[in-house]
């Protein structure tokens, strides 16, 4: 079976314009939404409290509520997800009360949620539901505590940091590889396409104010990684092409290494979006962000590598004499067999 | 152009499966209920307490699946959680307060496996459930503390050379400030102290004439900091025993960053409560002399202080602290030889010891008193309730100091290096004071900064949900490689199912940590290690239609690959190094398993499709290849 049969011939190059086009509306769009709405940093990067309950009937996110402000939570952001039996309640890092000290939030949380069931919770139990102790008898507790996260603040700072300088690095690391097996214009045109995949990326986020975690910030490192691989097998094909096609311009050698390698682009795509999908359906509500942001990652770092990358290379002025390699003297000694 | 696989590509291969299927198989045995037995407070277990344990076992006839020891303690596996609660009690019964016994999950692989070293994945708390915390510790608390001991030495030695003194206090600069009553005699103050404090940066102010500075020196304070982080993951690792939970992790992190790990652990309230605990240990001389009229009176002489015992009585202390809890190099409990009472032997440092034989030698009939002092530090909030910052910009903490006295034995004899405590009403007694005399010491006080819980049922969902995330992704790239590609198809299709056999493979072997991210990974890889094959096969394809021949084709395709191939990958595994050098625990996960995979999948999706393609195809001339 094969997609396309054919040698294709699209003129990519060509259509430049028009890319340039969609990857500025689309940038303009994520970098405006960045600094007008900024993200919705979850409490990794923010500090605070996140407490995660499973009830086991439905239970009204009013009387959730009620059971918290009754013990000074006041300023809880209580909310159903998944299903009307999942609750999850959120407390800014600000959130304080006298004589708590601030690791021990979530405890005071699940006591205010157990309360009105007059339940306490039984330890060193290792049963998969949580056991309680209600009218002297032991039993699967009604409020089953799933996922709690408590992060202070100093932490939270240091993590917006550290990502910022992981992001750094990487594209750091990147252009320093592809310059040493390429050439300069090559690196910063695939370090181009990796900006733009991940402000489009985490502009996605902004635009719809989703939570934007630790594994979402990990999904878009590893987008990094993703479309850069994309953009190399492109890049190499380019360079090959430069020494095959030697009566050729320069849209022609990139035009045909990118339909050349355009039915491994998509299949290799397709392929990465098939699990990703798989991971965002089956995945769990744990890591659908880390997926979602993978699936927005993937579907935008195959088409900077067939529509920014390449094009970027050629606005930087490459020429045939930058990628022929230069004879200096007595250079072929070694490769002599 | 026939395509043979050189002779010796086949033992490397095979060798290859073989180790990847051994060291993946323990996987496949799933956990078992269990239960494991620890020697408490790192003591080691004889090999009689094996047979006890089994026979307490055999005598209620609760039925076991195994039991075994090793260096880590000894390991009973159970049919289900019923027995294995039951049998935890009756052994904790059996066995007393020497052994500390946890439940946990032990695997159910067959012992000549787990005996060649071959284990199962160690997986992460988000898979398991349990608790991790990640602890601060408050480095100028314990820069403080040693401040103030010198205050005090400076204060006695020159009370010894009756150098008289009107204060010496910690000023905001962090230096010891004394101020001599009379400046003719600074001189003389200032060679003595530099002759006994030798360790002090100690010098005469010379804008005022009364005053002589005295500082820590930067090698002194990195000491300090450095012992106090030692002092603490060994305090810390003590109290995690008290919980008696299975393979706990203590860890240092960074330079003043504490990192605990509870498997399985649900009520992390008490957890809390105890690795919290900022205690130390004080010991002071009693003033007989005063005491019972201070005591009557409420008045306290100047010099001394009037404490309380947890029981609310009081007694009149002498307010200078002869040594501390971090003095205390070993503490325990058991019974006197001669007497049969219970007594908790103590020993000391070397330096504690000098001053101990000192003071003791000059009070005997006295009373020591040991006194519990646990210093609490919050973040200081204004009236609003807003966090306080100072000049950088950090949040203002403020101490709180409980005291209480524990024991206020008789100083019989002048006591050194080891003595005992006498006079305990029980073994009970015996053994608290001992366990707070040896762990009850923190040198600085710890402050959780990160907590992250996963209940048991989310831990098994996330379990179930990423098994099945892989399997389903898997099946889908298999069928779609099999489709597409036909027999090179399938050869991708084994290449990858050998992928990620060797993935797990190599994760049971480094027994890195598996966490719900890091089976991301693993899925992410099953769809990119395809590429490898993808980019091979497009160009075999490609050379087809370049009208070359099909063997020349297929030596052609790998051989034109593959710096592509190489390129790519080196270029993903940047970016996942960078991963894990920046990442925290689920991050890293991440990063290993996606490291992991690049790196097998090369050895899968260019060697082993390579040699099948070969054996099918090769030594032979083949008219149209199926793909």
């Amino acid at each position: 079976m094969e997609i396309l049969k054919k040698q294709t011939r699209f003129d990519f190059l060509g259509k430049r314009k028009i890319a340039l086009v969609i990857s500025s509306v689309l940038l303009v769009v994520s970098i405006v939404s960045l600094f007008a709405k900024g993200l919705n940093l979850g409490i990794d990067f923010t500090g605070g409290t996140l407490v995660e309950v499973g009830y086991q009937n439905a239970v009204q996110i009013e009387s959730v509520r009620a059971a918290l402000q009754d013990n000074g939570f006041n300023d809880a952001v209580v909310q159903h997800f998944g299903t009307p039996r999942d609750v999850m309640v959120r407390l800014p890092a600000t959130f304080s009360r006298e004589s708590v000290n601030a690791a021990e939030i979530s405890n005071s949380v699940m006591e205010a949620l157990r309360l009105p069931f007059g339940e306490l919770l039984v330890e060193s139990s290792n049963s998969v539901q949580q056991q309680c102790v209600l009218n002297e008898t032991t039993v699967d507790c009604q409020v089953q505590m799933r996922r709690v996260e408590f992060v202070g603040p100093q932490v939270g700072d240091e993590l917006v940091n550290e990502g910022g300088l992981a992001m750094l690095y990487a594209l750091l690391g990147i252009l320093i590889y592809v310059t040493f097996r390429f050439e300069w214009r090559f690196a910063v045109g695939s370090v181009i396409a990796l900006v733009h995949d991940v402000a489009i990326t985490v502009g996605t986020f902004s635009l719809f104010q989703l939570d934007f975690s630790l594994p979402v910030l990990a999904a878009v490192l590893a987008v990094i990684g993703y479309s850069l691989n994309d953009t190399i097998v492109v890049y190499d094909r380019i360079r090959e092409n430069f020494h095959k096609m030697r009566k050729s311009d320069i849209v022609d050698i990139m035009n045909s290494a990118i339909n050349q390698t355009l039915p491994r682009t998509i299949l290799t795509s397709l392929t990465t979006l098939l699990v990703v999908v798989t991971l965002l359906l089956l995945g769990g509500e744990v890591i659908r962000g880390f997926s979602f942001a993978l699936f927005i990652g993937v579907i935008i770092g195959t088409y900077s590598s067939i529509f920014v990358a390449s094009p970027a290379v050629m606005m930087l002025g490459i020429s045939r004499e930058d990628m022929m390699p230069v004879q200096k003297e007595g250079e072929n000694i070694d490769a002599q067999p | 152009m026939l395509n043979h696989t050189a002779w010796w590509k086949f033992p490397v291969i095979i060798t290859v499966v073989l180790l990847g299927l051994i060291y993946a198989v323990p996987n496949i045995f799933g956990n078992d209920p269990g239960i494991q037995i620890r020697g408490a407070r790192g003591l080691s277990i004889d090999s009689s307490v094996l047979g006890r344990a089994q026979a307490v076992l055999d005598a209620q006839s609760i039925p076991f699946k195994s039991i075994s020891q090793d260096a880590k303690g000894i390991k009973i596996r159970f049919e289900n959680d019923e027995w294995q609660l039951r049998a935890k009690e009756l052994i904790e019964k059996e066995l007393g307060n020497n052994y500390s016994s946890a439940l946990t999950l032990l695997t159910g692989a067959p012992s000549w496996l787990t005996n060649l070293g071959v284990l199962p994945m160690y997986l992460g708390l988000d898979l398991r459930g349990g608790v991790h915390f990640l602890l601060q510790v408050d480095m100028q608390s314990a820069i403080k503390r040693a401040q103030e001991r010198y205050r005090d030495n400076i204060k006695t030695i020159l009370r010894e050379n009756k150098l008289r003194y009107r204060t010496v206090i910690l000023n905001p600069q962090g230096q010891l400030e004394t101020t001599i009553r009379n400046p003719e005699h600074r001189q003389q103050a200032y060679d003595i102290l530099i002759k006994e404090l030798s360790d002090l940066e100690i010098s005469n102010d010379d804008s005022r004439a009364e005053i002589i500075l005295a500082q820590l020196s930067q090698t002194q304070i990195d000491e300090i900091k450095k012992f106090a982080l030692e002092q603490n993951l060994t305090a810390l690792r003590n109290r995690v025993d008290q919980l008696g939970v299975a393979e706990p992790v203590v860890q240092q992190q960074g330079n003043d960053r504490i990192v605990i790990q509870l498997p399985g652990v649900q009520d992390t309230a008490r957890a809390k409560t105890i690795l919290g605990r900022a205690a130390t240990l004080e010991m002071h001389l009693v003033d007989e002399e005063n005491n019972t009229s201070a005591i009557a009176s409420g008045q306290a002489p100047p010099g001394s202080r009037i404490f309380k015992f947890r029981d609310g009585r009081k007694i009149l202390l002498n307010k200078r602290v002869i040594y501390a809890g971090d003095s205390i190099v070993d503490a325990a409990a058991s019974l006197d030889a001669q007497t049969g009472g219970p007594i908790v032997s103590i020993t000391l440092d070397s330096a504690a010891a000098t001053i101990n034989s000192r003071v003791t030698g000059e009070n005997i009939n006295n009373r020591m008193a040991v006194v519990y002092l646990e210093i609490t530090s919050t973040i200081k909030k204004d009236a609003n309730g807003n966090i306080v910052l100072d000049n950088d910009g950090k949040p203002v903490r403020v101490t709180h100091r409980l005291e209480e006295v524990l024991t206020a034995p008789v100083i019989r004899d002048q006591l050194g290096k080891r003595y005992q405590i006498e006079g305990l009403d029980s073994v009970e007694e015996a053994r608290d004071l001992s366990l707070m005399l040896r762990s009850g010491t923190l040198a600085a006080p710890v402050e959780i900064i990160e907590e992250r819980t996963v209940g048991p049922s989310l831990g098994q969902a996330n379990i179930s949900q990423g098994f099945r995330s892989v399997m389903v992704g898997f099946m889908l790239v298999l069928i779609f490689m099999l489709v597409y590609y036909r027999v090179f198809g399938f050869t991708a299709m084994l290449a990858l199912t050998l992928n990620l056999i060797l993935i797990v493979a190599v994760l049971s072997l480094l027994q890195a940590t598996l966490t719900l991210p890091g089976v991301a990974g693993i899925v992410l890889t099953v769809g990119m290690a395809v590429d490898a094959n993808v980019l091979i096969f497009e160009r075999i394809r490609e050379e087809i239609r370049n009208g070359n021949s099909p063997q020349a084709s297929i030596h052609l395709g790998y051989d034109r690959a593959l710096s592509t191939i190489v390129d790519a990958n080196i270029t993903t595994l940047i970016a996942a190094v960078v991963l894990f050098n920046f990442g925290t625990g689920p991050i890293k996960g991440f990063a290993v398993t996606l490291s992991i995979g690049i790196i097998t999948s090369m050895f899968t999706a260019i060697m082993l499709t390579r040699m099948l393609i070969n054996l099918f195809y090769g030594g032979k001339t083949v008219k149209r290849l199926a793909i």
